[in-house]
């Protein structure tokens, strides 16, 4: 972790969080600092995108408080919220581009909500996201019409529409295959060294926190919060505990059959 | 590990799966051999059948000519097992081949998994408890989302220029579209069958011409817009779940919300509008119907020319009749856009979910329909309209 002289972009502060009665994640705390690669990782049902959902605003914490610059996104009201999603863009697993629109129209939509921008500015502006992301040409097709890795880069121009300080990203490269995901991580990697974004992304693909991440934050279900913190290959090489050694090295794995049931077992008493 | 398995022996084809008991060397003892191709798909021998009555004795278990096998056979060999532990006596499979050896001591490591109960509330009074939770949410939410489209409504009327009017116009032509042909069929029909009915009570009586009277009033007043309004909750209502709870499933509507994007504004108050909207025209053109339908019967059944019918339709059925079905019908219309809008918010992240919003929608639409009929049935007969 490189000590970082100005102040953290997010803030997150022992926060509590789940659905209805469960309890997902208990007494989280941890930084985001600016211009860096957070990756969030952890196996599945961990909490990971329960947190991301807490990050960006879509689920109310129980306790704890969430801060993006300084001010409090939990006990923000509709003005300071609204103020707050502004400064922020956010990449769906599913992409969630609204499918009743052309691309144009998905990309211009936050512009039309958040600016007075004329028209004419902007499609200007529309193009130029578009191009950004290797999709220039596309306006007019709707997302129906992209295969997979297209519809990641759109939902990508999407939001980076407004020049956001921080994007979010949840599993980008889920669904891709490794060499569009090898060029989506390229992506998001150009986009921060050229426009000085804040990324923080969930992921559980081995190869994308390797080649992405600054930092990684790796959360358990079973302690419901962070087990591990720090540069992925440090984790990797150096962690004393063997569930963040096993996780980051996956390909060395094999000669550890206890640690998870025999396949055989579960598929036999299954019917 | 569980398809089928190659046998060292090679014993290829299909034999039948055998089990015979034979008594041991040291006549304590039992000893199986299995044989044949073990197939979940047929029938295999179970120990059941074959120790029936059988004293519990030691088993050893061999392979005789065993070919292919599957999970069947390793059902097979754990109740066999299972039988002999619980009689104290060995089980002894050295025999058998190697991998389904190691298959079985996997099984048997592992233990029996069972599977893990989920805390389900029992008792009466529990019950009662969580049912009531969830009502008080449900409703809750219901009204906190009505109250959310009538502040949308008002500052639509104060910034008109922020709605969104072109969503809204692409919805009306999608409610007038989708439902045109069903609703003329229907309403003509309703005519028709109206016209009918009148004329069996009416004619011994030499009153056929009233049947206009009849038909005119009961459509203008009730089945005109009941039944268009009918027609567009199963149409329009389920439409807008779907859309909306598909949505919502694949985090669109998420997407809106983190951008600071209300829903209620971009989603639902211009589908709101276009039904409210569409829904008395829609009533009028199937009142039309279905005089027209009435018209029908009269002219080629009961010998009244079309100008007498209509004379005595517009004699009887005045303006504050076909007013009166119209007011009610834009109620419907915003039952159905609010029943429809609503439960495609709410929808689970699911398939399942999309078909239960979907469902919910349609008869929530109709449900609120009715009673909204019988409150105006009860205010227009105070008021004497």
């Amino acid at each position: 972790m490189n000590p970082n002289p100005s102040a953290p972009v997010i803030e997150v502060k022992n926060l509590t969080c789940g659905y209805g009665e469960t309890v997902v994640l208990q007494d989280v705390s941890f930084v985001v600092h600016p211009r860096e690669v957070l990756l969030v990782i952890g196996g599945s049902g961990c909490g990971k995108s329960t947190l991301l959902r807490c990050l960006i605003g879509l689920l109310k914490p129980f306790q704890g408080d969430v801060a993006h610059f300084g001010r409090s996104f939990t006990a923000a009201d509709a003005t300071q919220r609204r103020e707050i999603l502004k400064t922020f863009g956010v990449l769906y697993q599913n992409n969630a581009l609204w499918s009743s629109m052309t691309l144009a129209e998905n990309v211009s939509l936050p512009l039309e909500e958040h600016t007075s921008l004329s028209r004419a500015d902007r499609e200007e502006i529309v193009t130029l996201k578009l191009n950004e992301v290797g999709l220039s040409g596309s306006e007019k097709l709707y997302p129906s019409e992209l295969s997979g890795g297209m519809k990641k880069r759109a939902a990508l121009a999407r939001a980076l529409a407004l020049d956001p300080e921080i994007v979010f990203f949840d599993e980008p490269s889920e669904g891709l295959d490794p060499i569009t995901s090898r060029e989506m991580d390229r992506l998001i990697l150009q986009v921060r060294d050229i426009l000085g974004t804040t990324m923080v992304i969930v992921s559980h693909q081995l190869s994308s926190i390797f080649r992405l991440a600054d930092r990684v934050i790796m959360l358990d279900p079973k302690t419901k919060g962070i087990i591990a913190e720090g540069k992925p290959k440090e984790l990797a090489a150096n962690s004393k505990d063997p569930r963040v050694r096993d996780f980051l090295n996956q390909d060395t794995d094999s000669a550890k059959p206890t640690s998870r049931t025999p396949e055989v077992a579960t598929e036999v008493h299954s019917p | 590990m569980t398809a089928a398995h190659p046998s060292p022996a090679g014993n290829a084809g299909h034999n039948v799966a055998t089990a015979q008991l034979a008594t041991g060397s040291s006549g304590s003892d039992c000893v199986v051999k299995v044989g044949g191709d073990w197939r979940l798909s047929t029938s295999v021998p179970t120990w059941k059948e074959l120790f029936g009555q059988h004293t519990a004795t030691d088993v050893r278990v061999v392979s005789d000519g065993l070919g292919k096998w599957d999970s069947s056979l390793l059902l097979f060999l754990l109740h066999g097992r299972a039988w002999c532990v619980e009689s104290k006596h060995d089980f002894v499979t050295e025999a058998l081949p190697e991998n389904l050896q190691n298959l079985l001591r996997k099984v048997v490591e592992s233990g029996t998994p069972k599977p893990k109960a989920i805390p389900t509330a029992t008792g009466l009074s529990e019950r009662a408890q969580t049912l009531a939770m969830h009502f008080s949410n449900v409703t809750k939410e219901n009204i906190s989302f009505v109250g959310e489209c009538a502040l949308g409504f008002v500052s639509v009327l104060k910034h008109p220029r922020n709605f969104r009017w072109m969503d809204c116009l692409v919805e009306m032509q999608q409610c007038w579209v989708s439902s045109l042909p069903i609703v003329s069929l229907v309403s003509f029909l309703v005519g028709v069958i109206l016209a009918f009915q009148a004329a069996i009570q009416l004619r011994p009586y030499g009153a056929a011409v009233f049947v206009a009277d009849l038909v005119g009033l009961s459509v203008v007043r009730e089945m005109g817009p009941m039944m268009a309004a009918v027609i567009m909750a199963g149409g329009i209502g389920a439409a807008f779940a779907a859309q909306l709870g598909n949505m919502k499933v694949d985090e669109e509507i998420d997407a809106l919300e983190t951008l600071g994007i209300s829903t209620v504004d971009f989603l639902a108050l211009p589908r709101l509008l276009a039904v409210t909207l569409m829904m008395p025209i829609l009533a009028l053109y199937a009142n039309v119907l279905g005089i027209l339908g009435g018209m029908f019967v009269s002219a080629t059944m009961l010998n009244i020319p079309a100008a007498a019918y209509w004379v005595e339709t517009q004699n009887r059925v005045g303006l504050s009749d076909v007013t009166s079905g119209l007011i009610k019908s834009v109620f419907f219309g915003l039952a159905i856009g609010l029943a429809g809008c609503l439960r495609g918010m709410k929808c689970k992240r699911s398939a399942a979910g999309v078909g239960q919003a979907t469902n919910s929608a349609v008869v929530t639409g109709i449900l609120l329909i009715v009673i909204a009929d019988a409150v105006f049935a009860l205010i227009f007969n105070v008021l004497g309209i």
